[in-house]
């Protein structure tokens, strides 16, 4: 039997991995919903506030992009468009070119894995380091992050000791405070010797053009203290219309994600560095990127733009806790990633990912725990649908043809549904499926009653 | 480049043509996001107080006390904003305190005391601001931060900070030590940032 290319990459994982990558995301989740449900009467009445605040926002991102455009620029900040990956590496090399910049520190964007601008500047001779830990270690190992918040949720410390001995970062020690403070030690002077610094963002005010950072480790505080040039690549989904919309984002982002009620640091920048202040970018830049989003804007899967990368839908579902980030072959795993990683793969590169849509029981669990009430199991169902309208091949599911032709040709049905009495004769302790066996050893099968109804019919209509 | 803003704003406006009804802005009170039970009636450097301990930070209203804690850790060398050191100076004998930060020594300096610009007490937050702070390095970069708070200045809630935020260019929240649970999901802290935070309310 063929499988799909989930069900294999989730079946060749590790048992040490998905038993690593189980219990974590189980304990954030069960700490998030602890926290949440502690703190407030009424968590699900503010995701669906949240919905609707960046539902209304995505479906007036005509007004409100010239709207922060207009007020970045009133801030000092340059503002770049980029439709797609290549341009939006373009942009960013063109910035470094004319600024004759070689170094990059870069904070975790979830925009510029999509991209893959690290590969694309490191091509060009431009060094593009990431600083937050997980980042630096899937960096120094040429790996992929396996999840939107920890990137590193499938390695265990062994491996990162080892990768840092080869990266001379010094003797073998997977204690995790000393892989920590090697990786400040080595960073903090690459902050340092630096020219640029790459941030995402994580909402931009519409009303104010004030972007807002959130990062536990102070990595992007670092980028943004250091260097004095700020690239910030940011979707063109991350608009939220008020800074007032921002006390209910942040409150769940931070308890939805990691179980915090506020993420460590949480920077408002409306702009480069004014001349009082000795630290940090004079000159900042901001690139709107499309790469695909437009074309989720006109689908009837938009609503996934309202997501925040908070990682909760990852953390609850059960197809991620036994699959790993890697199975999905996409910077976006899990719930989320199902339904927007095909989608990012445009009108023709859909096929590639259709069955990401597929790995999911639709238990709703990613729905009840996303902070902008994103009704994924609707979304994953509408992919499947145009899957199915397109004809795309999905490999292990039951052949439905023969089904098709019974259920269509009305003699043939009814014969089945006379010739089917004969199940009530059959000796079923004798099934040659020792599972199947077992099962029926406990119940029993009720009587095959097919026909009654037409009987029924029939009798009624001469009857009248 | 022009070409491609207006490229991607015809993308926009085409997707967003066949919806009849656009969903609106919804109407709510962000009083739902404060934990108002837990603040009612409280005094907010207590409050403040309560709130940094949970996330690990620790507050002090006497600078004694401060010097004390620093002195007991053998923190003994740091970087003061120039402007808090001459009221600071005297409690600090036998410290080495530089008035000027120098980037290009980041590991010598054990502390750095800078101002705030505020603080949230709910949160257990600190309020940072270009405008305030003298250095962003210098209250990143030592492994303690000590930020001096001015009780006027400390917000009750989240909402109110918002609210709050104001004209600077550059505003950060600091919510207890930099930390990171990337190995194994083991909590560490001060990855980039400050391992201890630290505030003194004055």
């Amino acid at each position: 039997m063929k499988f799909q290319p989930i069900d294999l990459a989730a079946a060749g994982l590790r048992p040490d991995k998905r038993a690593s990558v189980y219990q974590s995301t189980k304990a954030t989740h069960e700490k998030r919903t602890k926290l949440l449900f502690e703190q407030y009467n009424d968590p699900d009445q503010l995701r669906r506030w949240a919905g609707e605040v960046k539902q209304h926002a995505i479906e007036n991102l005509d007004a409100y992009l010239p709207a922060v455009e207009a007020k970045l620029k009133a801030n000092g900040a340059q503002v770049h468009w980029a439709s797609t990956a290549e341009s939006a590496c373009q942009q960013v090399l063109k910035i470094m070119r004319a600024r004759g910049a070689t170094k990059m520190v870069k904070a975790k964007t979830m925009v510029s894995e999509e991209i893959e601008l690290a590969d694309y500047l490191g091509r060009h001779g431009i060094e593009a380091l990431e600083t937050d830990l997980g980042e630096f270690i899937v960096q120094i190992d040429h790996d992929h992050p396996s999840h939107i918040v920890r990137p590193i949720i499938h390695k265990n410390r062994r491996e990162i000791a080892r990768s840092f001995e080869r990266e001379g970062l010094g003797a073998y020690n997977d204690d995790p405070q000393t892989i920590t403070s090697r990786a400040r030690q080595f960073l903090r002077h690459k902050y340092l010797a630096a020219d640029v610094g790459l941030t995402g963002a994580n909402f931009v005010s519409a009303e104010s053009g004030r972007m807002v950072l959130v990062t536990n480790e102070g990595n992007s505080r670092f980028c943004l203290a250091a260097t004095k040039c700020h690239i910030a690549l940011i979707g063109i989904e991350k608009i939220v219309p008020r800074d007032y919309d921002l006390a209910l984002l942040l409150n769940l982002l931070g308890r939805s994600g990691t179980a915090q009620e506020l993420t460590v640091y949480t920077e408002f920048i409306t702009g480069p560095k004014t001349a009082e202040q000795p630290d940090g970018p004079e000159e900042m830049h901001v690139i709107f990127v499309d790469n695909g989003r437009t074309d989720v804007l006109e689908s009837d899967c938009r609503e996934i733009l309202r997501c925040i990368r908070c990682g909760a839908c990852l953390n609850v579902c059960p197809v991620y806790r036994q699959a790993s980030g890697h199975a999905y072959r996409s910077v976006y795993p899990g719930p989320v990633g199902a339904v927007l990683s095909p989608l990012l793969e445009g009108k023709h590169g859909f096929a590639k990912k259709a069955d990401l849509p597929k790995a999911s029981s639709l238990c709703g669990a990613c729905h009840e725990v996303c902070p902008v009430n994103i009704p994924i199991p609707d979304l994953l169902l509408r992919l499947r649908n145009r899957a199915n309208q397109e004809g795309i091949a999905s490999p292990g599911t039951p052949p439905m043809g023969a089904w098709a032709l019974l259920a269509s040709q009305p003699l043939a049905w009814r014969t089945a549904l006379v010739a089917s009495q004969v199940m009530n004769h059959l000796p079923t302790n004798l099934l040659p499926i020792p599972a199947l066996r077992a099962w029926q050893e406990e119940r029993v099968l009720p009587e095959w009653r097919g026909g009654k109804f037409r009987q029924w019919m029939s009798q009624r209509r001469k009857a009248k | 480049m022009n070409e491609e803003r207006e490229q991607i704003m015809m993308r926009v406006r085409r997707a967003l043509s066949p919806i009849q009804e656009r969903a609106a802005l919804p109407r709510y009170d962000s009083e739902m996001v404060v934990q108002r039970a837990m603040l009612a009636g409280r005094d907010r450097v207590e409050l403040l107080a309560e709130r940094m301990q949970r996330v690990n930070g620790q507050l002090f209203t006497d600078v004694h006390a401060l010097v004390a804690h620093l002195s007991a850790q053998g923190w003994k060398h740091g970087y003061c904003d120039p402007v808090l050191w001459p009221a600071l100076a005297v409690h600090f004998q036998g410290f080495t305190v530089e008035l000027e930060f120098d980037r290009t020594r980041v590991d010598d300096y054990a502390f750095g005391i800078t101002r705030a610009a505020g603080a949230i007490a709910e949160s257990g937050t600190i309020v940072l601001n270009d405008t305030t702070t003298s250095r962003r390095l210098a209250a990143l970069t030592p492994w303690v931060h000590v930020a001096v708070v001015e009780r006027a200045t400390i917000f009750l809630d989240v909402p109110a900070a918002i609210a709050g935020l104001g004209p600077d260019r550059n505003v950060i929240w600091c919510t207890g030590p930099s930390k990171t649970a990337d190995v194994e999901g083991i909590l560490i802290e001060g990855v980039h940032g400050p391992g201890v935070q630290l505030a003194l309310v004055v």
